[in-house]
């Protein structure tokens, strides 16, 4: 981080350390929104914009607001969140041990990986009718649905992960008479955590792209349920408030992921061969 | 079994023949060796000639096409509790601080962390990382590294230390110290010790018997004693005994590469 001040550099230059600090880069972020939202503002009143085609920002806001203080808008995120953190949890699990299963035991790699890539292969959105007809209404489908959403990612990267152990780790902990367990375990699995990682970023934002097209399908509950009645009668700027909930929510995930895997993955990028 | 219980390390005309997409390697051809208990040898040769496969095979990571390893008397079938090495690079395992990755193989082996621990502060201390104990990897120097990668080779306490150039990587500065405190090690071990090198200097100067491999399929074309009395230092590498010995082996070693 520079923050060098060189007295001669004019006083443009003096400001740099100031917009490449942490607290520069948030307020130049928001300062370019402000700009971004008078913009939108403008172009919906000079135009003369009706509501229901484009709302302006101040009714998004306005929107916003009452969904947040009524308590609507969070008993439905709470369910949204129910699902995606629940189906996270799941189908991140059985990918981990899917992927560790098939690197660790080739005849599960060759039986079931088939199977992986063909339901990899049809989109979520085609199964979610099928889920709410088994299911039901509930949040069981959609937690199916996030699950069958983030276990792909996790499950191969967390294959590659495993694969591309360093060999000299390998012949390490195998010299000292290491299991096939014992390899896996001291070596294998924590050089795979980055890779892993990766897997669960995508997850991530797979699992609340699950929860939505599960909710559009077929729930009584949930963000997805809001916005489909948004829409129906044409209340543009709550379907617009109910975006800006969602890709909140999913910035604080996505946050939050990065904070877990920085304090897992702290050695990671540091050479030490 | 008895009469070969003398020797710490015991190779019987070893043969290895990699099997590749483009054809057979021969590796090794009738490499014999048998290496007191408490000896110091070092193993030269041009690069290729299948040094390394030799470590790999006395650690028991793969096998051998002919021939036969013993450690202790005992055959090699495998990897083994008697032997520790040492490769190229550290190998350090970076989530690890630098005393869990020395006690590794304790963890491994299911040895009782206490009193390993012990010997693990101990032989930290004697490498000069007494204070380090709980730093990354990450936070030490190359030569730092194999140091602990040495601590770790010896924390479980196997009769023999095999080194494959483990001091390759570093600078010469580094180097010089490391041979030091390779030869301090040894003196107060009493471990056996098959060193791996490039470079005649450190074969000479932490020696007391030195095998001259020839290139692909190496084979043993030399073997110089080297009785210079120890401690030695590197002033004493000066002395006429050990520059002609140093010559000698670097004749050997042209003729060896230039087969
Ligand atoms: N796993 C392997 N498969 C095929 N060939 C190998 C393998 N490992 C080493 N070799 C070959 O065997 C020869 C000896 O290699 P190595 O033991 O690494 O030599 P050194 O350590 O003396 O440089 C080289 O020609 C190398 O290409
Ligand atoms: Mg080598």
């Amino acid at each position: 981080m520079s923050t060098m001040i060189d007295d001669s550099a004019p006083p443009e230059a003096a400001l740099r350390p100031l917009a490449s600090s942490r607290f520069g880069r948030i307020g130049e972020a928001l300062g370019y929104l402000a700009g971004l939202l008078l913009f939108w503002e403008a172009v919906v009143y000079l135009l003369d914009v009706p509501p229901y085609v484009f709302p302006a920002p101040r009714a998004v806001a306005t929107s916003l607001w009452q969904g947040l203080s009524s308590g609507t808008f969070f008993y439905h995120l709470g369910v949204t969140l129910f699902e995606v953190l629940i189906g996270f949890v799941a189908g991140s699990l059985i990918g981990l041990l899917l992927g560790i299963g098939m690197v660790t035991v080739p005849f599960l790699n060759r039986v079931l990986y088939p199977y992986v890539i063909a339901i990899q292969t049809v989109p979520k959105v085609a199964i979610a009718p099928l889920m709410i007809v088994w299911f039901g209404f509930g949040v069981q489908s959609k937690i199916i649905l996030v699950a069958m959403a983030c276990m792909f990612p996790v499950l191969v990267n967390t294959i590659a992960g495993l694969r591309s152990t360093d060999s000299d780790r390998l012949s390490l902990v195998r010299a000292m008479c290491g299991s096939r367990l014992q390899v896996l375990r001291y070596v294998q699995l924590p050089s795979a955590l980055p890779y892993i990682f990766a897997g669960l970023n995508t997850g991530v934002v797979l699992a609340i792209i699950g929860a939505i097209v599960g909710e559009f399908v077929g729930a009584r509950v949930g963000i997805g349920v809001l916005i489909l009645q948004a829409n129906f009668a044409l209340d543009l700027a709550t379907v617009f408030a109910l975006l800006v909930v969602l890709s909140a929510t999913g910035v604080l995930l996505n946050g939050a992921m990065h904070l877990v895997e920085r304090r897992v993955c702290f050695w990671s990028g540091r050479s030490s061969k | 079994m008895v009469e070969t219980s003398k020797e710490s390390l015991s190779i019987q005309d070893l043969g290895l023949i990699y099997q590749t997409s483009a054809g057979p390697i021969e590796a090794l051809r009738g490499v014999s060796l048998d290496v007191r208990d408490g000896e110091f040898i070092s193993i030269i040769g041009p690069s290729g000639c299948g040094k390394s496969s030799l470590l790999k095979l006395v650690l028991g990571l793969q096998d051998a096409t002919r021939g036969e390893i013993r450690i202790a008397g005992v055959p090699v079938k495998g990897p083994s509790r008697n032997a520790g090495g040492v490769f190229q690079s550290p190998v350090l395992l970076p989530w690890r601080t630098i005393l869990e990755n020395v006690l590794l193989p304790v963890d491994v082996m299911k040895i009782d962390r206490k009193t390993a621990m012990d010997r693990a502060n101990e032989l930290l201390k004697l490498v000069g990382l007494g204070g380090f104990e709980t730093r990354y990897p990450f936070e030490l120097s190359g030569g730092m590294q194999q140091r602990a990668a040495i601590v770790r080779a010896l924390v479980h306490d196997p009769r023999l230390l095999i080194m494959d150039e483990p001091f390759a990587a570093l600078d010469a500065l580094t180097r010089e110290q490391l041979s030091a405190e390779v030869q301090r090690l040894w003196l107060e071990s009493g471990k056996t010790i098959v060193f791996i090198t490039h470079s005649i200097n450190e074969a000479v100067f932490l020696s007391d018997r030195i095998i001259v491999m020839s290139a692909r399929p190496g084979r043993i074309v030399a073997e110089y004693k080297n009785p210079f009395p120890r401690p030695r230092t590197f002033a004493d590498m000066g002395s006429p005994e050990l520059a002609s010995l140093m010559i000698d082996i670097r004749e050997s070693l042209d003729r060896a590469s230039a087969t």
